[in-house]
C-alpha cells in the first residue's frame, strides 16, 4: 500500500546502501524484519534504514560538536553564540526532523477499516505456549491446524488474535509489526504476503517459562498452492486411532476422522505434515515424536503437555508409527 | 537530650584582640561539633545526619547494583550459545524479572535520593535537610525491603513475571514471588516517597539566605522537578500495588477476564508510573552533569533558564507517554498518533539541555578530566539511546521491534548513559567532598575505557539481534536463526563492563583510606558545596552565608575565609542543639530556625515495624502482620510525639548579624506543613489512580455497573460525604477556637470531630455491605469496595491525628501559639474530606447516570 513513498525511500537508499548490504547478506532472514516479504514489514524495513542512516549523522554531528568543543583550538566567546546554538541545535532543528518523521512514519499506520473484508480470515489463539490456527472458510466455519501458518502470497489476511490464559503477542517479522493476544480481548492484524517462502514467527510476549519455546513455522505459497493445501489440511485423516485412544491422548488432541472428543491441545490431523513439533521447539522426525512423549517437561518446561513416559516402549512405538503416518 | 537547655552563649565582645578572637572562635567551632558530632562505635548506626546517612545510601545503592549485574552476567553467559543449559527456564525467568527490578527500584531511583541527600543540603547552604530522621527511616526501609525482595532468588522463589508483572501471567500463575514483588516494593517506594518530600522542602525551604529561586543551583531544580515527578508517578503504581495485592490475597479480581476485570487496566497504572519513571532516574544524573560541566569548563552554564525550562518540559510531557509502551495491545489510531507524538516531542527538551551542555564547553576553558570523560561517554551512549527511542516512538516502527532485543539495546543505551555514567562521572566528582581525597587518575581512565568500550560491544550488536527477530525474555534460541555471533559478542562485552566497573569499585575503597589528599575545593567549582575544607568537619558550614549569586565562590573570592572566621549565620550552638535556617520559597528570606533531631533508633526501629507489616503478610502470617503493626504504630508514635513541633525554651534567637528568628513555626512558614502538603499531594494521586480504575472499568463494559447489582445505593455514600464534611468543619473550628486561646473548647471540637470520621467511615463501609456487594464476584463490586476501604482508612488516619492533637493539648505539648500539630491536622483533614467526597460521589452519584 505505500509503495510509492517506497520507491521513493529506495531512491534515497541507494547511495548508502552498500552496509546495509553488506551485513544482511551474511544474516539469516528466517526470523528477520529487515528481510521483508510483506508490505508492512517492506515499508518498515526502510523506513528503519532511513531513520537509521539519519541517526547515524545526528550522532556524528552532535559527538563532533561536543569533541569539538573540547579539543578545539579556535572557539566563540560570546553568549549570544551560545543562545543561538541551543536554539538551532536543540529546537528548530529536532522540531523540523521530528515532523517530518511523524508524518512520513504514522502513514504507514495500517489505513484499513473493519469494513473491507480481507482475501482470508485466519484466527489465532495463542495458548501455552503454542498456536491454534483456524482458517476461515466462506461460510464462517474453520479448518483447525496448528503452530504453522500457510498464506497466499498477494492476499491480505486478517488475523484474529486472543487467548484463553496469558498475554501473548503474534509476530512474523518478514511480514510485518506485532500484535498483542489479550484474554478477554480481540485483536485484529492484517498482513500482506508479498513473495512465497518459508519463514518463522514467533511470541514476543513473555507468557511463562517456555516463551523462548513459542514459535510456529509460515509458508507463503502461490495462491492455487495454497488452495491445494488448504483443501489436503481439511481432509479428515485415516488412520487406527486404538493407540491414541488407549494412552488417554484422546482426552486432549483431535484426529479428525479418527478421534474428536479432545480439544485442550493442538490439532493433530495432519500433524506429520508439519515443519516442527511443540511449537517450533522440534524438528519434525520419529525420534523427535518420541522424545516429545517421554520427556515433554524437560523439552519444554511448563507445558500443560504430559509426561508419557511411563508407558510401556512398545505403546510409544505405536503412538509414534501411528503420529508418523498423519500426513 | 529533647530537653537539653542552653548554656550561657559565648558573646565576643567588638574590640577582641586577635588572640580572644581566635578563643571565640575555637569555643564556637567546639560547640558546633559537639552539637552535631556523629556517634561513635555501633552508635554509629543511629545517626541520622545527611552526610552520614548520605554515604550509607549509596554504599547500599552500589551493593544492589553489583547484585544486579551478578544476575545480568549469568543471564549473558547462558545466551552466549544457542540451545544452552547453564541455568534452567524458571531460574532465568527469576534472573531477567530480579534484574530488572534490582534496578529499577534498588538502584536508578535510590541512587538519586542517595546523592541528593548526601550533597543538596551543602548546595543549598543548609546544615541538613529538614527531616534527618525521615531520611534514616527512608534508608532502612531501603535496606529491609532490598534485601528482602533480592534476597528471593536464593530461596528459588524470586519474582519471575518480568519487572513488569503483566497480569494474569502474574497473578494466576506467579508464586510468593509475586507477592514479595508486590509487597516488597510497596516498602520500597514507600522509602521514595519519604525522599521526595524531604528532598522538595530541602530545596523549597532550607536554602541559604538570599539565594532566590533563579540562583538555585541547577542540581537543586532537578530535585525539586524529579521529587515532584515522583510524587505524581510513584502513587498510582502504589494504588495498581494495592489492588493487586487484592486480587492475590483477597480474589478480588480486577484484572480477571472472567469477572469483569481487564489486564489492560493493570499496564496503564504500572506505565503511568514507569514511563515517568525513567526520566525521574534520567534527570538527576543529568543535574549531576549540569554541575560537571560547568566546574570543568571554568564558566557558569550557558542558558541557566533554558535548563530549568527544559527540566520542567521534560518532567511534564513524561507523564503523556506511558502508552507507547502498550502500542501492541490493539489500540486505535488515533491513540497510536498521538502518544506518537507526544513520544517525540520528548527529544526536544532533552535536545535543549545537551546543547546546553555542549555550548557551555566550547564557551569555556576546558579543564580536561576524568569526570569530563565520564560526561563525555554519557553524551555519546544516551544520544544513540535517545535516537533509537525517537524511532521507537513510531508506532509502525514499535510495532516490529517491540519485546525484541532492539527495545533491550535501547533502554540500556538510555540508562547507562544517561543514568550510570553520569552516576560514575559524579562520584569521581563528589568523592573528596565526601572524603577528604581524590580518586586515582590511572584507574579512572581504565575503568571508563572498560566500561564504555564493554558496554558497547555488549549492546550495539543487540539492536541488530532484535531487527533478526530475537524476542526479549527468551532462556534459549536455536542455532539455526545466525544470532549466535551476536550474542557471543554481547556476551564478552557484558564482561568487558564488568570488568571496568570492578576496577571503579576497587578505586572508590582503595582511595577512601588510601587516596590522596584533595584539599580545599580540588576543582576550583563554583557553588557552595566547595565552601568547607576537606574533609568537611560534621557540622558542614561554619557559618551560613548570604548567597547573591549562582556562583559564590566564583564571584567572590573572600567568601571562604570570611566564612572560616564564623562571619555569617549561625555560626555557633549555644544550646547545643543542631539548626539550619528556614527561608521563604521565592526570595529566601529567612523565616525561623529550624531544630533538627539529631542521632536515634527510632527511625531504624519503626522501619523494622513497617518492614515486618510487609514481610509476613507476604507469607499470610496474619497475626504476625497485626503485631508487627501495632508496633510500628507504637513506634511512630513515640518519634512524632517527641521528635517533632517541639517547643522551644525560647521564642526567638540570634541567628547574627543582629537578626532575631523564631524558634518555632506552624503553618505554610513551617517545613512540616509543607511536607503534608506534598504527602498528601502523592497520596491524592494514588486515589485518583483508584477514581480512573473505576471509570477504566466503566469504558471497557457496555453496562457498568453490571446489570442485576445494586450497588451500593446513594444514602449511605451521601450520609458518609456530609459525616466528612462535618468532621472537616469541626476540625477547622477546632484551630480557629484553639489559636484564640479556648484550648478545652478546641478539644471539644475534636471529640466531636472524630465522633462524626468514624460515623462517616461507618457509613462509607456500610453503603457495600448493607446492599451484599461481594467484592470477589465482579470488578464492579470490587473497585466499589476498593475505594470505599482506602477512603475509610484515611477517615481512620484522620480521627488518629484529631486523637493525637487533643493528648498534645491535654499534655501541653501544643497551645493556641504552639499549634502546628493543628495546623498539619487540617491540612491532612482538607484532603482526606475531598477523597470523601469524590468517593461518596462516584460509588454512590455516578451510578445514578449511567
Amino acid at each position: 500500500m505505500q509503495f510509492d513513498a517506497g520507491h521513493r525511500q529506495r531512491a534515497v537508499l541507494v547511495g548508502l546502501g552498500g552496509v546495509p548490504a553488506v551485513v544482511l547478506s551474511a544474516c539469516n532472514p528466517v526470523q528477520s524484519a529487515l528481510h521483508p516479504a510483506g508490505a508492512d514489514a517492506a515499508g518498515v524495513a526502510q523506513l528503519f534504514w532511513v531513520m537509521a542512516a539519519g541517526a547515524v549523522a545526528i550522532w556524528i554531528v552532535v559527538i563532533g560538536c561536543a569533541i569539538y568543543a573540547v579539543l578545539g583550538r579556535r572557539r566563540p566567546s560570546n553568549e549570544k553564540f551560545a543562545d543561538r546554538f541551543i536554539l538551532v541545535g536543540g529546537v528548530a532543528f529536532p522540531s523540523v526532523t521530528l515532523a517530518f518523521l511523524l508524518y512520513f512514519g504514522l502513514s504507514l499506520l495500517p489505513a484499513w477499516t473493519e469494513t473491507d473484508s480481507p482475501d482470508l480470515r485466519v484466527h489465532v489463539t495463542a495458548e501455552q505456549f503454542w498456536w491454534r490456527i483456524g482458517y476461515e472458510r466462506p461460510d464462517g466455519s474453520r479448518i483447525e491446524s496448528a503452530n504453522e501458518v500457510h498464506l497466499p502470497v498477494g492476499a491480505v489476511v486478517e488475523f484474529v488474535l486472543t487467548s484463553p490464559d496469558v498475554i501473548h503477542s503474534f509476530w512474523i517479522p518478514a511480514l510485518g509489526g506485532k500484535m498483542d493476544a489479550v484474554p478477554g480481548r480481540t485483536n485484529v492484524l492484517r498482513l500482506q504476503p508479498t513473495r512465497t517462502g518459508s519463514f518463522r514467527g514467533a511470541c514476543t510476549e513473555f507468557c511463562g517459562a517456555s516463551h523462548a519455546l513459542m514459535a510456529f513455522a509460515v509458508e507463503i505459497h502461490e495462491p492455487e498452492d495454497f488452495a491445494t493445501w488448504l483443501e489436503d489440511e481439511a481432509a479428515p485423516a485415516q488412520a487406527d486411532g486404538a493407540a491414541f485412544a488407549k494412552a488417554g491422548c484422546s482426552a486432549c488432541h483431535t484426529i479428525r476422522g479418527v478421534s474428536e472428543l479432545g480439544a485442550v491441545g493442538p490439532d493433530l490431523t495432519h500433524v506429520a505434515s508439519r515443519q516442527t513439533l511443540a511449537a517450533g521447539t522440534l524438528e519434525n522426525t520419529p525420534s523427535a515424536f518420541r522424545d516429545w512423549l517421554v520427556a515433554s517437561d524437560s523439552i519444554k518446561p511448563g507445558s500443560h503437555m504430559p509426561n508419557f513416559a511411563m508407558l510401556p516402549p512398545d505403546e510409544i512405538g505405536a503412538l509414534v508409527a501411528l503420529l508418523e503416518g498423519l500426513r | 537530650m529533647e530537653r537539653h537547655i542552653a548554656k550561657d552563649p559565648a558573646s565576643p565582645a567588638p574590640n577582641a584582640d586577635v588572640a580572644a578572637e581566635d578563643v571565640s572562635q575555637k569555643a564556637q567551632k567546639a560547640r558546633l561539633a559537639k552539637a552535631w558530632q556523629a556517634p561513635k562505635s555501633w552508635r554509629y548506626l543511629s545517626d541520622v545526619n545527611n552526610s552520614v546517612v548520605g554515604i550509607w545510601y549509596i554504599g547500599t545503592a552500589f551493593f544492589f547494583m553489583l547484585f544486579g549485574g551478578a544476575l545480568a552476567l549469568i543471564m549473558r553467559l547462558q545466551l552466549a550459545v544457542p540451545e544452552n543449559d547453564l541455568v534452567t527456564a524458571e531460574m532465568y525467568s527469576q534472573l531477567f524479572t530480579l534484574h530488572g527490578t534490582v534496578m529499577m527500584f534498588l538502584f536508578a531511583v535510590p541512587i538519586f535520593e542517595a546523592v541528593a541527600i548526601l550533597i543538596l543540603p551543602a548546595m543549598l547552604g543548609a546544615r541538613d535537610l529538614p527531616f534527618p530522621r525521615l531520611s534514616a527511616f527512608g534508608f532502612w526501609c531501603f535496606v529491609i525491603g532490598g534485601v528482602f525482595v533480592s534476597g528471593s532468588i536464593f530461596f528459588n522463589a524470586a519474582p519471575d513475571s518480568g519487572w513488569f508483572m503483566y497480569p494474569p501471567l502474574s497473578t494466576e500463575q506467579g508464586g510468593i514471588g509475586t507477592d514479595i514483588w508486590l509487597l516488597g516494593l510497596s516498602f520500597i517506594e514507600v522509602a521514595s516517597i519519604a525522599a521526595a518530600v524531604e528532598l522538595i522542602v530541602g530545596v523549597l525551604k532550607c536554602r541559604a539566605p538570599g539565594m532566590h529561586i533563579n540562583l538555585i543551583p541547577l542540581y537543586g531544580w532537578y530535585v525539586l522537578v524529579v521529587g515532584g515527578m515522583i510524587l505524581f508517578a510513584f502513587p498510582p503504581l502504589i494504588a495498581g500495588d494495592f489492588l493487586f495485592e487484592m486480587e492475590r490475597a483477597f480474589d478480588w479480581p480486577f484484572f480477571d477476564v472472567t469477572r469483569g476485570g481487564d489486564p489492560i487496566l493493570w499496564q496503564h497504572l504500572f506505565w503511568i508510573f514507569g514511563h515517568p519513571e525513567v526520566y525521574i532516574i534520567f534527570l538527576p544524573a543529568i543535574a549531576l552533569l549540569a554541575m560537571i560541566i560547568p566546574t570543568f569548563a571554568q564558566r557558569p552554564i550557558a542558558g541557566y533558564s533554558w535548563i530549568v525550562l527544559s527540566a520542567l518540559g521534560t518532567g511534564f510531557l513524561s507523564f503523556g507517554l506511558w502508552v507507547h509502551h502498550m502500542f501492541t495491545t490493539g489500540l486505535p489510531a488515533i491513540s497510536l498518533g498521538f502518544f506518537s507524538a507526544a513520544s517525540e516531542a520528548v527529544a526536544i527538551p532533552t535536545g535543549i539541555q545537551i546543547f546546553v551542555f555542549i555550548a557551555t564547553v566550547m564557551l569555556g576553558q576546558v579543564v580536561r578530566s576524568v569526570p569530563m570523560l565520564f560526561c563525555l561517554g554519557a553524551l555519546a551512549t544516551f544520544i544513540v539511546g535517545g535516537l533509537t527511542g525517537v524511532m521507537l516512538a513510531i508506532a509502525p516502527f514499535n510495532f516490529q521491534v517491540h519485546d525484541t532485543h532492539f527495545v533491550v539495546a535501547h533502554l540500556h543505551y538510555t540508562l547507562i548513559g544517561g543514568m550510570l555514567f553520569p552516576v560514575m562521572g559524579g562520584v569521581w566528582y563528589f568523592f573528596p567532598f565526601a572524603t577528604g581525597r581524590k580518586l586515582s587518575y590511572r584507574l579512572g581512565l581504565w575503568s571508563f575505557w572498560l566500561s564504555f568500550i564493554g558496554f558497547n560491544s555488549a549492546f550495539l550488536p543487540m539492536h541488530l539481534t532484535g531487527l533478526l527477530g530475537m524476542p526479549r525474555r527468551v532462556f534459549t534460541y536455536g542455532a539455526d536463526r545466525g544470532w549466535e555471533w551476536l550474542n557471543l559478542a554481547s556476551t564478552i562485552g557484558a564482561f568487558v563492563f564488568a570488568a571496568g566497573f570492578l576496577v571503579f569499585v576497587w578505586d572508590c575503597v582503595r582511595s577512601m583510606t588510601h587516596g590522596a589528599a584533595s584539599g580545599r575545593n580540588p576543582w576550583n567549582a563554583g557553588t557552595l558545596e566547595w565552601l568547607t575544607p576537606l574533609p568537611g568537619p560534621d557540622y558542614g558550614l561554619r557559618a551560613v552565608p548570604q548567597v547573591e549569586s549562582r556562583y559564590p565562590l566564583w564571584d567572590d573570592k573572600t567568601l571562604a575565609a570570611r566564612t572560616d572566621r564564623g562571619e555569617g549565620y549561625l555560626p555557633d550552638a549555644p544550646e547545643g542543639r543542631r539548626e539550619t535556617l528556614i527561608t521563604t520559597v521565592l526570595d529566601a528570606e529567612p523565616l525561623y530556625v529550624l531544630r533538627v533531631k539529631g542521632p536515634s533508633w527510632i527511625p531504624a526501629i519503626t522501619a523494622i515495624g513497617l518492614g515486618g507489616v510487609f514481610i509476613f503478610v507476604t507469607f499470610e502470617w496474619y497475626w504476625l502482620t497485626f503485631a508487627s503493626g501495632l508496633f510500628f504504630f507504637a513506634a511512630l508514635m513515640v518519634w512524632i510525639w517527641t521528635g517533632t513541633a517541639e517547643i522551644p525554651e525560647k521564642p526567638t534567637k540570634d541567628i547574627g548579624d543582629g537578626r532575631q528568628m523564631p524558634l518555632y513555626s506552624s503553618g505554610p512558614t513551617s517545613p512540616g506543613w509543607w511536607a503534608m502538603f506534598i504527602t498528601m499531594t502523592g497520596d491524592l494521586t494514588a486515589f485518583l489512580a483508584l477514581i480512573f480504575g473505576y471509570f477504566f472499568f466503566w469504558t471497557i463494559h457496555t453496562d457498568f455497573p453490571p446489570p442485576g447489582v445494586t450497588g451500593p445505593g446513594w444514602v449511605w455514600p451521601l450520609a458518609a460525604a456530609a459525616l466528612s464534611l462535618t468532621a472537616w468543619a469541626l476540625t477547622l473550628a477546632a484551630r480557629w477556637i484553639n489559636a484564640r486561646g479556648n484550648a478545652f473548647l478546641a478539644r471539644l471540637l475534636l471529640g466531636l470531630a472524630m465522633l462524626a470520621a468514624a460515623a462517616a467511615a461507618a457509613a462509607l463501609l456500610g453503603g457495600p455491605w448493607l446492599t451484599g456487594l461481594d467484592p470477589t464476584s465482579h470488578a464492579y463490586p470490587a473497585i466499589v469496595w476498593a475505594l470505599a476501604l482506602w477512603t475509610a482508612l484515611h477517615l481512620g488516619v484522620g480521627i488518629i491525628m484529631q486523637a493525637y492533637c487533643v493528648a498534645r493539648s491535654v499534655f501541653g505539648r501544643m497551645t493556641p501559639k504552639h499549634d502546628a500539630d493543628l495546623w498539619n491536622t487540617t491540612l491532612y483533614w482538607h484532603f482526606a474530606a475531598f477523597g470523601a467526597i469524590v468517593t461518596a460521589a462516584v460509588i454512590g452519584g455516578f451510578p445514578l447516570l449511567t
